[in-house]
């Protein structure tokens, strides 16, 4: 974890996991939904997005998944320039990403073991060298007993911290989470920060946009605020 | 843990997306008719090799009697003359029964008795070195007998573009219902990528290439189109076996007459069915996730 933010010149200087360079992104029936964003996110740093409902949060975070392509400006991962990245690059690029979902993204027709297991899968790994991984990553975040239970049987919470083991059994350089406390009460939300802080203390860069301004505020972490696609608060 | 190492991996694609129950009912009906026409294909050339083999392989000797002669003399003389010829494996005279008996059915039993009918004479001649006409015609001059020889000719040149036409339509129709095999299959596939965005983005998100997701799409249609390729095949065998004894070598009708070795052309339907799924499953998939994303979220 990363209380205090850091000043801008160490900013430039640190390692930087993200760096977006006047970024901006829109629709063809909603431009500016991003305007001129200028962004850095030092390698192990932990940050809240913040901001109102449309303010770009969720757009922001496609675009650091490469979901989207910036109408203009740079976007930078790991210190390469993956603006225009191809397709057949995108793939190893979002393996050194852990991504927590809004919505969970959960693979309904997968047991929970299955569904934390699918990164592992994806990058070609075998089951007998990743299965203790799993439970032991499914025993930190509360779920050991739950390996075989299918995601319909959780609750939300449990749904949660299940997306969660999934964005972070692969040991990613840069999490991105979209409203992780969304669906859970105040006392979850407290414990899936603490999840998050621990991660960040493994060396992770973590990213969590949330409009929980007083969560936000309580980690002590950076906080980056949007506001109408522009970045009002935190910018580089 | 033990239970996940003895345990094969699950798909990573959910099952029965995209309606792939009557995908597999389509593909069956598909290739159980794409069978049908393929032993179409082989009767229908086996019956006008058959027709043409058989035409080539007799001539008629139509013999006018000279004076003084009986005509049933005429063409027994015709016979003998022509059964020492090379190249003539038997020549017989038609007596006048025969003949009516071939005419009967269309003309009927009233008319025959007072019916001035051709003296003719059925040549058989030898399959590989048959006589020709013109050696035939030699012969019975040279045996000071007056005749026509009718070696089938015309009729074997209109049989034989029948039969070509036949066997280039059954090929057409085989060409056709493989192609919509193939139509249905990447159908489906389309359906089942648009059915299955969100487990696809997760995939994606996750780390998978778009081959490593086409690859899931082309297995899962691949085995299903091999087992509707092989339902069909055993269902058109189930058919081509019951036509096969129920009317003998030839079949239920002569025109199309049925070999047990045809049940063979059916073997290769499921290898054919499950090459069209992968290669139409291949095409689409890539085809949609290489689409803009804004596209496909409309």
């Amino acid at each position: 974890m990363n209380p205090t933010p850091p000043r801008p010149a160490e900013l430039e200087s640190a390692p930087q996991t993200v760096r977006l360079q006047g970024v901006g992104f829109g629709y063809a029936d909603t431009p500016g939904v991003l305007r001129d964003v200028n962004l850095i996110l030092p390698r192990g740093s932990f940050h809240f997005l913040t901001g109102p409902s449309g303010a770009g949060k969720s757009s922001l975070l496609r675009l650091l998944t490469l979901s989207e392509r910036p109408t203009h400006g740079e976007i930078h991962l790991f210190g390469d320039d993956v603006t225009h990245a191809s397709r057949r690059d995108i793939p190893a690029l979002r393996r050194r990403m852990g991504v927590v979902f809004q919505d969970f993204r959960l693979l309904e027709h997968l047991s929970v073991f299955e569904n934390v297991a699918l990164p592992l899968r994806l990058a070609g790994r075998r089951t007998e060298d990743y299965a203790a991984n799993i439970e032991e990553m499914l025993q930190w975040v509360g779920l050991g007993h739950r390996l075989h239970a299918f995601p319909r049987a959780l609750s939300g919470g449990e749904k949660q911290r299940l997306a969660i083991a999934r964005a972070v059994i692969g040991k990613p350089r840069l999490i991105l989470a979209d409203e992780p406390t969304g669906s859970v009460d105040k006392g979850m939300g407290v414990r899936l920060l603490h999840l998050f802080q621990s991660l960040n203390k493994l060396g992770a860069t973590v990213l969590i946009a949330s409009h929980d301004e007083a969560l936000a505020e309580r980690s002590g972490a950076s906080i980056l605020r949007l506001d109408k696609g522009r970045l009002v608060e935190g910018a580089a | 843990m033990k239970r996940f190492l003895r345990q094969p991996r699950p798909a990573l694609l959910p099952r029965d997306a995209g309606g792939e129950r009557w995908l597999c009912v389509v593909v069956a009906v598909l290739c159980f008719l794409a069978c049908l026409a393929a032993v179409g294909v082989a009767s229908a050339d086996r019956a006008a090799h058959g027709w043409t083999r058989q035409l080539r392989a007799e001539a008629t000797v139509q013999v006018r009697p000279r004076v003084g002669e009986t005509g049933a003399a005429a063409a027994a003389r015709a016979a003998e003359t022509l059964a020492g010829i090379d190249g003539v494996t038997e020549a017989e005279a038609m007596d006048r029964k025969t003949a009516e008996d071939l005419l009967r059915p269309w003309l009927g039993e009233a008319v025959l008795p007072d019916l001035p009918l051709p003296h003719l004479v059925i040549v058989r001649l030898d399959r590989d070195t048959p006589a020709s006409a013109p050696t035939l015609s030699r012969a019975l001059a040279e045996a000071g007998l007056d005749a026509s020889v009718d070696d089938h000719s015309l009729w074997r040149g209109e049989v034989e573009r029948a039969a070509t036409l036949i066997t280039l339509l059954a090929g057409a129709a085989f060409a056709l219902i493989a192609l919509a095999a193939g139509a249905a299959v990447a159908y489906a596939t389309r359906a089942g990528l648009a059915a299955q965005r969100g487990v696809i983005e997760t995939l994606s998100l996750n780390g998978a290439s778009d081959r490593a997701i086409s690859a899931l799409f082309q297995r899962r249609y691949g085995l299903l189109a091999a087992a509707a390729g092989a339902i069909g095949a055993v269902g058109a065998a189930l058919l081509i076996v019951f036509m096969r004894g129920l009317g003998g070598s030839e079949g239920l009708t002569p025109a199309l007459p049925i070999a047990w070795r045809d049940l063979i052309l059916l073997s290769p339907c499921p290898l054919l069915a499950a090459t069209v799924a992968v290669i139409s499953a291949h095409l689409s998939a890539m085809r949609a996730l290489a689409a803009p994303r804004r596209d496909r979220d409309q």
